[in-house]
């Protein structure tokens, strides 16, 4: 007989579901989707350990458990607390966590340039979603706001210091994909940066993964910097045998005609990648012959990606040729040659002011 | 006098070596505990004691202790939390100093209750030259056979390891505390798990304040029947309260929690009353972190009852009307003092002493420290006080630890209070600038509350 496992039945705004004992009040959430899950702007379900800083995935406990009905005193950050029998959770529901939730978002933009129209991160970044969603429609902050000196981590990625939001997602991710760490934080409150101790350059083959996890546009691909924008380009997943065993080679091909201009990993509804890549698939895979691609990427409907219609694109055809059997059109007649009226050998551009008649009695 | 358990034998000269504190009667208590009684029963003593915590939550002891996870082939650990870095607190730095063996026993007692072979003082780097001192004392203990393997012969080994710390007042947060420890950034981890279950490299273990550690000597003495008899209601035993600001005699004094806050200001035997005989405005009763009370509120409570220093009436009418006892870090001001340049201060510190794990805390005061800066240098405006509220409101219980209440209470409990001080620093830039709003009416009676309307 099989073991029989006990659910913990969990009721989040009033939607019931049952999970496994030790599943977090996100996860459960996301199980139920929709409008009831929480934003998460430091969780990354691939990362150990990462969650509860950013504060965006605050819930209100209203009933502990059936145990002990009492309801939690504060707000709990969803993504690392676990749920118990019988718990009753509010989200969008609870008032109180949605004016926390306005206040946490303040909070993150009140240093953040807000230079959206020069980054390469808009259009798939979580933070410009997050503020078109729960954030106030101005901000009252009245101050000069944080910058940092440039560091030059590399040729590969871009770091932005004052865009980060200091989720700790990279220094996990440097932590745990790449085999010694020198990625990490330096500095104390709010001038604690994302640094690269000593300036050191990177040079572990999975340390192009922190530009996927990083949820605005500190870390950015450099090799894609300032060459288009995202919503102009074509999502195609596409995949190639890797010679590392650790990468999965699935990946998702950013292309405009036949041209690559950058590789991600795939990333599901919550923007975190179904499976990391290497570097090497990354950043000098850049032809479409190297891959094989499989089909458009499915973008929610909801992103600027999509806004495009650049699902299922095809390449322009000339109609002419279809209307003409097959036959390739052939120029009949040159106009010159057989009307007086246009005088191919004055030139419009040579004449000051507006063109006369007189001109072309000359 | 008030009786003393902490302090009664600090002014005996040579008290902080091993000799003299053996004949005043020290380590009589370990002795007692680890030959007599048993873990248990020590465990047992101090939950009977009603001793709380002496940090500032003011959680009971015995049942901190009673928390600890006991899994089979792990270890156990006590750390004792010497990084007292609250502004306006500094007691622990007093007993350390001066009777480094008294938390030394402490620590010996409370380990053999816990079950614990390893335990580390974790002291704040800016105390330099106290862990030279108490790694005396532990040599000294280690060499009567008070420390190390087969204490007493009762088979019990333990080792009492000192450890600095780099000058974060961050890493007073017990979980930060332990990050610390274990070399790495002094960042609190996020709860739960709690240190009972996971703490010291995954292992369970307790925090506790150096006040508290050393109380459980005096317990073990007397008894927990008998320390109970100290203090009023829940709040029992002594307690050290570190004075400071605008009183004739500054320092550390250990009191019975059965006094008023009035006698504990103007009696010659503690405060000795306002300096230079100017009038009481406002008090910070528990250390930087708990709301400031004007003089009105502070020496009778909303209810028109006497206040008293013990953790209930401190407490009484919540954050409205009342404040916390906290870590006893006891800030007189007079009617001189200005409050929104103390408010200013405070919010200048926790800024600065913010980790920076998560946002409201890391964005939220540094704000709140503009917005403040701007009031006191007479560029601020009507909306700014507003703004400030909304601001703490938003940080307060938002964060992963208790530093963002820390840096929120003492703005909100400001502005609560002495809200037209603000106000008159908005209308009268100028005037801000060169002097003070003085004591107005914060020393006046409460009003009667006014009749119900029908």
């Amino acid at each position: 007989m099989a073991e029989e496992k006990k659910l913990f039945k969990v009721k989040i705004d009033n939607i019931s579901v049952e999970v496994e004992p030790g599943t977090t009040i996100l996860n459960a959430a996301r199980s139920i989707g929709g409008d009831v899950v929480p934003p998460a702007m430091c969780y990354y379900s691939k990362l150990q350990g990462s969650g509860g800083k950013c504060r965006t995935c605050l819930v209100k406990v209203t009933k502990g458990s059936e145990a002990d009905p009492r309801p939690m005193p504060k707000l709990v950050a969803s993504c690392r607390t676990t749920v118990m029998d019988g718990m009753e959770v509010a989200n969008i529901t609870s008032p109180e966590v949605q004016e926390a939730r306005k206040g946490v978002v303040e909070f993150l933009l009140l240093n953040h340039p807000l230079d959206c129209p020069v980054c390469d991160q808009a259009g798939e970044c979580d933070l410009q979603n997050l503020s078109y969603e729960h954030g106030a429609e101005a901000t009252r902050y009245e101050f000069k706001r944080r910058t940092f000196d440039k560091i030059d981590i590399g040729d590969k990625i871009q770091l932005h210091m004052t865009r980060c939001i200091l989720c700790y997602r990279c220094v996990f991710t440097a932590d745990q994909l790449t085999e010694k760490r020198e990625h990490g934080i330096l500095g104390r409150g709010d001038a604690s940066e994302i640094s690269t101790y000593i300036h050191q350059s990177l040079d572990n083959n999975f340390i192009g993964n922190v530009i996927d996890v990083c949820p605005v546009g500190a870390l950015t691909d450099k090799t894609f910097r300032f060459k288009n924008r995202v919503w102009f380009l074509k999502p195609m997943d596409a995949h190639r045998h890797c010679e590392d065993p650790k990468c999965c080679g699935k990946t998702v091909l950013w292309m405009r005609g036949d041209e690559v201009f950058r590789v991600t990993a795939r990333k599901d509804k919550y923007g975190e990648v179904e499976d990391f890549i290497c570097d090497t698939c990354r950043f000098d895979k850049k032809e479409k012959s190297d891959w094989i691609i499989e089909g458009p990427r499915k973008i929610d409907r909801h992103s600027v990606i999509s806004q495009g219609h650049y699902v299922n694109t095809v390449k322009p055809k000339d109609p002419l040729v279809e209307v003409l059997d097959g036959r390739q059109p052939k120029l009949l007649f040159d106009i010159h040659s057989t009307s007086e009226v246009n005088r191919p050998e004055i030139d419009l551009s040579k004449i000051e002011g507006p063109a006369h008649s007189d001109d072309f009695n000359k | 006098m008030g009786r003393k358990l902490l302090l009664d034998k600090a002014h005996i000269e040579g008290i902080r070596y091993y000799d003299t504190y053996r004949a005043n009667g020290g380590y009589a208590a370990a002795e007692k505990a680890l030959k007599s009684m048993g873990a248990e029963a020590v465990v047992e003593e101090v939950k009977k004691s009603g001793l709380r915590g002496r940090g500032g939550a003011g959680f009971p002891t015995g049942l901190k202790w009673s928390f600890i996870a006991k899994p089979e082939g792990v270890p156990r650990y006590l750390v004792c939390n010497a990084d007292e870095s609250e502004p306006g607190t500094f007691k622990d730095r007093y007993l350390m100093e001066f009777i480094p063996h008294l938390l030394v026993e402490g620590l010996l007692i409370s380990s053999f209750a816990l079950g614990a072979n390893r335990a580390y003082i974790y002291i704040r780097g800016e105390y330099a030259w106290i862990p030279d001192i108490l790694e005396q004392a532990i040599a000294e203990a280690k060499n009567k056979g008070w420390l190390g393997k087969n204490i007493l012969g009762t088979g019990y080994d333990l080792e009492i390891f000192v450890q600095r710390g780099a000058g974060a007042y961050i890493c007073g947060e017990e979980t930060a505390l332990l990050e610390s420890l274990e070399g790495k950034r002094g960042n609190p981890r996020i709860k739960p798990p709690f240190p009972a279950v996971k703490g010291l490299w995954g292992c369970p273990t307790v925090v506790n304040n150096v006040e508290t550690i050393a109380a459980v000597v005096p317990i073990i003495n007397i008894g927990g029947d008998e320390y109970i008899k100290f203090g009023i209601g829940k709040s029992t035993g002594t307690k050290l309260i570190s004075a400071c600001g605008n009183i004739n005699k500054p320092g550390v004094y250990e009191i019975e929690m059965n006094i008023s806050v009035e006698e504990f200001i103007y009696s010659d035997e503690y405060c000795g009353g306002i300096k230079g005989g100017k009038r009481l405005k406002a008090c910070i009763p528990g250390g930087s972190s708990v709301p400031v009370l004007p003089a009105n509120l502070l020496l009778k409570t909303a209810k028109g009852e006497t206040r008293m220093m013990t953790y209930e009436s401190l407490n009484d009418g919540g954050f409205a009307t009342g404040s916390m006892l906290g870590s006893g870090g006891f800030i007189v001001m007079d009617e001189d003092q200005c409050i929104v340049r103390n408010t200013l201060t405070f919010a200048r510190f926790y800024h600065h002493e913010s980790c920076g794990q998560c946002s409201p805390c890391r964005e939220g005061t540094g704000w709140m420290k503009k917005v403040l800066h701007n009031i006191e240098y007479g560029k601020g405006k009507m909306s700014d006080i507003d703004l400030l509220w909304d601001i703490q409101r938003k940080i307060e219980g938002n964060t992963i630890c208790p530093l963002g209440d820390a840096a929120a209470w003492p703005v909100a409990a400001a502005i609560r209070h002495f809200r037209d001080e603000f106000e008159w620093h908005v209308k009268h830039p100028d005037e801000a600038l060169t002097r003070n709003f003085g004591l107005a009416h914060y020393a006046d009676p409460l009003p009667a509350p006014a009749p119900a309307a029908v």
